[in-house]
């Protein structure tokens, strides 16, 4: 059957081929974001060398700050070129604006906080930024790409530079257990969705989204998509840490460098969402259903239940990303409009929280990232009333309290499921969110109820790193007063995305 | 000066003005003596600032005053929706009545971390005020869970021996019992589209209500259960104790005081509200855990060697009456039960401020400790009987009006509630009297008591508004129940059958 539908194809593919014609100004500005990280990031590689490496560490960050800064901006020019580009490759729409702006946001506020991190923890700055200006380009790429086999290219550029991230704490044996468990799981799981790629192709003779859509809406479905789509759900399942691809979790988060573990606990995991939403929601993928049902429902229970033991805190944010990718799989088991929007509000509001949670571990970690165990954290309400207060505001907005990102993140989920009756599913979350209400509870109960100890230094907090907190803190803020904005946005793109009308029109285009 | 003209805004004022003075106190210098007079000034100002709410209610008008509705979120539909009726506007008037005198209170028994402990306060009594103002569902919701933040934080951070577990266990109770109204809302906001209160009554009561018939027990449970926590009813009343033992004394006040009606507010607004068919077919259990739990509660006083535990279990047998009282579905009941509820707010509130008085000077709340402190402490005996006799329910005191009209109410219900109930009354005498007996009668058994100070003037201060409260309920209630019986009669309209029903068996 793959090869008659090779065959089948293999006219028009030679047509395609000959056909070729340089991609216009416009389709240059479609990845703009890309280049410019790009480009910056080969800045800071190639600047690196000329720099004294003792003092190296604070003008590349500066670069690559800029470099973040710019490419946000630049997602603005973006926005004005809407549509496919590169050989209907990638595609500006509202929803990889969206995602391109989170992702670099998230970028951006990663290198802010590493400015400290890199000169306590004594790491050569040079790659590191760099990496995470490639990362992000494959984060990027993954959001606006409509082609599976670019979307495994960029899941490949944002997989490997997180993989050398993570190990870049060189003198903890810990950090090289990380990176290396990271690296062979990870490419373990790349080729399953790789494997699910191909088979999508023999059921359906492409690799396009649009075309993939088109093929399942018209005709029978082959039962070669139902195991493309499982394997595709495996791959990007790993990704996003849900149960049951969710075993190297704790261990990665905790070898990693805390900075790195804020950026790839959100980063990737919603660039791995995005990719979620385009091969689950926008092709319509069938027999979806009890896959991400399962899946979410074991992602949340494991998640929470792993977390209620842990002592260190790196790995207590790990189990709870489990759990966090539970409650956004929930919303795949709904409407693709209503989950949709649900999910994107989702991961902007677990990037806000987490990626600031991870800013003050990491400020409070101290060099070679001693300071990890709920215990450190005894009495840290009395000698930093304000790194307490903002780790506070976190745990709120990850338990869910209102006025945080986190409630309406939640609120959102849920009523999306239960607006597809999907009671059982709901009650299995809003129970988990509240046995996880616990261990977030630890560490505030840690900082303001417990006495302090002395040998713990708590240092002051630098400017880049306040800036960084003020940053998650405000973001966490504006995604629970006004949440309105945000929400609409992501409402607007998720219609044109899975509605009836945006297929259509995308794939007459596509004729 | 026309005050009326401040109708529209003034439940925004009183809500806020602590909150707002909890964000000034933040650049206030650390200074404590003017971190306290700044707190004791701005509960005094929202004190002030809610007396305009009883005095501009009209008391027959039904439906609810005062309302400010203006659109908050677009998606989902929330609004910023405030309004009060005459029950819910003595609850305002209680919160803002009693911070002041949790301030007064906690002016020495506070040594460290002060600053936090008056921001704390203030936000709690912001929070406890958006519950019995809002009246759209999410901004109650936020309200509601906003106050568990502040008070697990004073128990933890502030309270005795066991706090953490205390604070953790409150924390849990609470919390895991709300998202089960959570779910109900989100539910009811899926088929209603709205999270007006207002609007999702008439949509019920039309029958608009997509599968309702369905989900209403499930709906009604999931409140219930937020509320019976809360309450607390027996038997998810086990993190009161050891809340109370623990917490400081201005957060034992605001526990028992405010705390606790919250859940006996959500059970006459939201269930008797929106669920009448419901409520009136769970009555029975409801009232039989009632019952069990004002038995249970007072048996359980009578053997406390912890002044401060006493206290907590008679709260659990008081809240036992105001369930009662909500579920006789009849007037007199209802009237009763939210007497009940302010009249308790006032009498425990003054008990553990009394408690918390003498911990101050002893360190121990053991009955065993003490014994004839009526020798070295002439004024405090004399205030700690008032109250005693207050809460025990002696005529022309404010405890006697709400339990005579919940009693009379549960006999209308059935002859069995009230008799069951009334003993309840007896043995709530015997506790309390038994408990001043041992502390204050006979002789000073312990030298450390002999000298022990009496209550000095910032003490006194915190007391007699509380006493004189205790007397002006008791003497004239008609001041309060003239509007809170327009109000529960408009409640009781909807559930017509029911008093039927109930009534006629």
């Amino acid at each position: 059957m793959i090869i008659t539908a090779l065959t089948h194809q293999l006219p028009s593919l030679l047509a395609q081929a000959q056909a070729f014609t340089p991609p216009t100004g416009s389709e240059y500005m479609r990845i703009l974001p890309e280049l410019i990280l790009s480009l910056f990031g080969m800045i800071v590689m190639v600047v690196d060398p000329l720099l004294d490496e003792e003092r190296s560490q604070k003008p590349l960050g500066a670069i690559g700050l800029i470099g973040a800064l710019a490419a946000l901006a630049s997602t603005y020019v973006m926005a004005q070129y809407p549509g496919a580009g590169f050989w209907n490759m990638v595609r500006v729409d509202g929803f990889s604006v969206f995602f391109h702006v989170l992702v670099i946001a998230i970028a951006a506020v990663a290198i802010l906080s590493s400015y400290e991190y890199m000169s306590v923890q004594r790491i050569r700055a040079g790659e590191y930024y760099g990496l995470i200006l490639f990362g992000t380009v494959g984060m990027c790429l993954m959001s606006s790409a409509i082609e599976l086999v670019l979307i495994f290219i960029a899941l490949e550029i944002s997989s490997i530079s997180t993989y050398i991230l993570a190990g870049f704490r060189r003198r903890e044996a810990a950090s090289s257990e990380s990176s290396l468990k990271y690296f062979l799981l990870g490419s373990f799981a790349t080729a399953f969705f790789l494997y699910g790629v191909a088979m999508m192709f023999g059921a359906t003779g492409s690799t396009n989204i649009d075309a993939i859509t088109h093929a399942l809406a018209s005709g029978a479905i082959a039962p070669l998509v139902y195991v493309a789509v499982a394997l595709m759900f495996i791959g990007i399942g790993f990704k996003i840490a849900a149960a049951p691809f969710h075993i190297w979790t704790p261990d990665v988060y905790e070898g990693a460098p805390a900075p790195i573990v804020g950026l790839m606990s959100t980063g990737p995991k919603a660039a791995a969402f995005a990719v979620l939403l385009r091969v689950l929601f926008e092709i319509n993928a069938p027999g979806r259903f009890w896959l991400v049902w399962v899946s979410a429902a074991l992602s949340m229970t494991l998640g929470n239940v792993g977390a209620l033991v842990q002592d260190n805190i790196k790995r207590l944010l790990a189990y709870s990303s489990i759990a966090h990718a539970g409650y956004m799989l929930v919303a795949f088991a709904a409407q693709p409009e209503l989950g949709t929007s649900a999910v994107m509000f989702y991961t902007a509001a677990y990037a806000a929280m987490n990626v600031g949670a991870f800013a003050v571990v990491s400020h409070f970690a101290n060099a070679g990232e001693k300071y990890l165990t709920l215990e450190d954290y005894a009495g840290l309400g009395r000698r930093s009333p304000m790194l307490a207060a903002t780790l506070t505001f976190f745990m709120m907005s990850l338990i869910g309290i209102p006025i945080t990102g986190g409630f309406f993140g939640k609120f959102y989920i849920f009523s999306a499921a239960l607006k597809a009756n999907l009671v059982g599913l709901t009650v299995i979350g809003l129970i988990n969110s509240a046995v996880g209400a616990y261990y977030y509870l630890r560490v505030v109960v840690a900082m303001y109820m417990r006495e302090p100890r002395g040998e713990v230094p708590v240092t002051p907090v630098p400017f880049a790193t306040g800036l960084a907190i003020a940053a998650c803190v405000l973001a966490t803020l504006y995604l629970g007063v006004v949440p309105g904005r945000v929400l609409d946005y992501a409402t607007q793109s998720a219609r044109d995305l899975v509605s009836r009308d945006g297929r259509v029109a995308r794939v007459v285009a596509l004729q | 000066m026309n005050t009326a003209s401040l109708n529209p805004y003034i439940l925004s004022l009183v809500t806020f003005i602590p909150l707002a003075g909890s964000l000034l106190l933040l650049i206030i210098p650390r200074r404590d003596r003017d971190i306290k007079l700044f707190a004791l000034a701005i509960s005094l100002l929202a004190f002030v600032a809610s007396l305009h709410l009883p005095v501009h209610l009209h008391r027959n008008a039904a439906g609810f005053q005062f309302e400010i509705n203006k659109q908050w979120i677009t998606t989902p539909n929330i609004h910023y929706h405030m309004g009060i009726d005459g029950i819910s506007v003595w609850l305002v008037v209680l919160t803002t009545f009693l911070t002041p005198l949790c301030v007064l209170i906690s002016w020495t028994s506070t040594h460290e971390r002060v600053k936090e402990f008056f921001i704390l306060l203030l936000i709690l009594e912001t929070a406890l005020i958006g519950v019995f103002t809002s009246l759209d569902l999410f901004l109650f919701y936020f309200f509601w869970e906003a106050t568990l933040i502040p008070m697990a934080l004073l128990i933890g951070m502030y309270g005795h021996g066991r706090r953490v577990y205390a604070a953790v266990k409150y924390f849990l109770f609470t919390m895991i019992a709300s998202v089960f109204m959570l779910a109900a809302i989100i539910w009811l906001y899926s088929k209603t589209g709205s999270f007006d209160f207002v609007e999702i009554q008439n949509a019920i009561r039309g029958g608009h209500v997509e599968s309702f018939a369905a989900a209403a027990q499930w709906l009604f449970l999931g409140f219930f259960i937020a509320f019976a926590v809360k309450v607390p009813l027996f038997p998810l009343h086990t993190w009161l104790p050891d809340a109370h033992v623990e917490a400081p004394t201005a957060g034992s006040v605001l526990l028992a005081g405010v705390l606790l009606k919250m859940g006996t507010y959500g059970l006459v607004r939201f269930n008797l509200g929106l669920f009448p068919e419901q409520s009136r077919q769970n009555a029975w259990w409801i009232v039989t855990l009632a019952l069990i739990g004002i038995i249970y509660g007072a048996l359980v006083s009578l053997v406390q060697p912890n002044m401060k535990k006493l206290i907590a279990y008679s709260s659990v047998s008081h809240l036992g009456f105001v369930v009662l009282g909500t579920f006789s579905f009849t007037q007199a009941g209802l009237d009763g039960a939210i007497f009940i509820m302010l009249a308790h707010g006032i009498a425990t509130g003054g008990l553990f401020m009394l408690a918390g008085i003498l911990y101050e000077r002893r360190h121990t709340y053991e009955i065993s400790e003490f014994g004839g402190l009526a020798t070295p402490m002439p004024k405090y005996a004399s205030y700690f009987l008032f109250v005693v006799l207050a809460s025990v329910g002696l005529p022309l005191l404010n405890g006697f009006i709400g339990e005579f009209l919940v009693l009379s109410g549960a006999f209308q219900a059935r002859p069995i509630y009230g008799i069951l109930g009334a003993t309840g009354v007896i043995w709530s005498a015997g506790y309390l009297l038994w408990m001043y007996q041992r502390v204050f009668f006979g002789v000073v058994k312990h030298d450390v008591n002999k000298t022990l100070p009496d209550l000095n003037l910032r003490e006194k201060a915190a007391l007699l508004p509380a006493a004189a409260m205790a007397l002006i309920m008791g003497v004239a209630p008609i001041l309060w129940l003239s509007s809170i019986d327009p109000a529960v009669r408009s409640a009781l309209t909807a559930i017509p059958q029911s008093i039927a029903k109930v009534v006629g068996q």
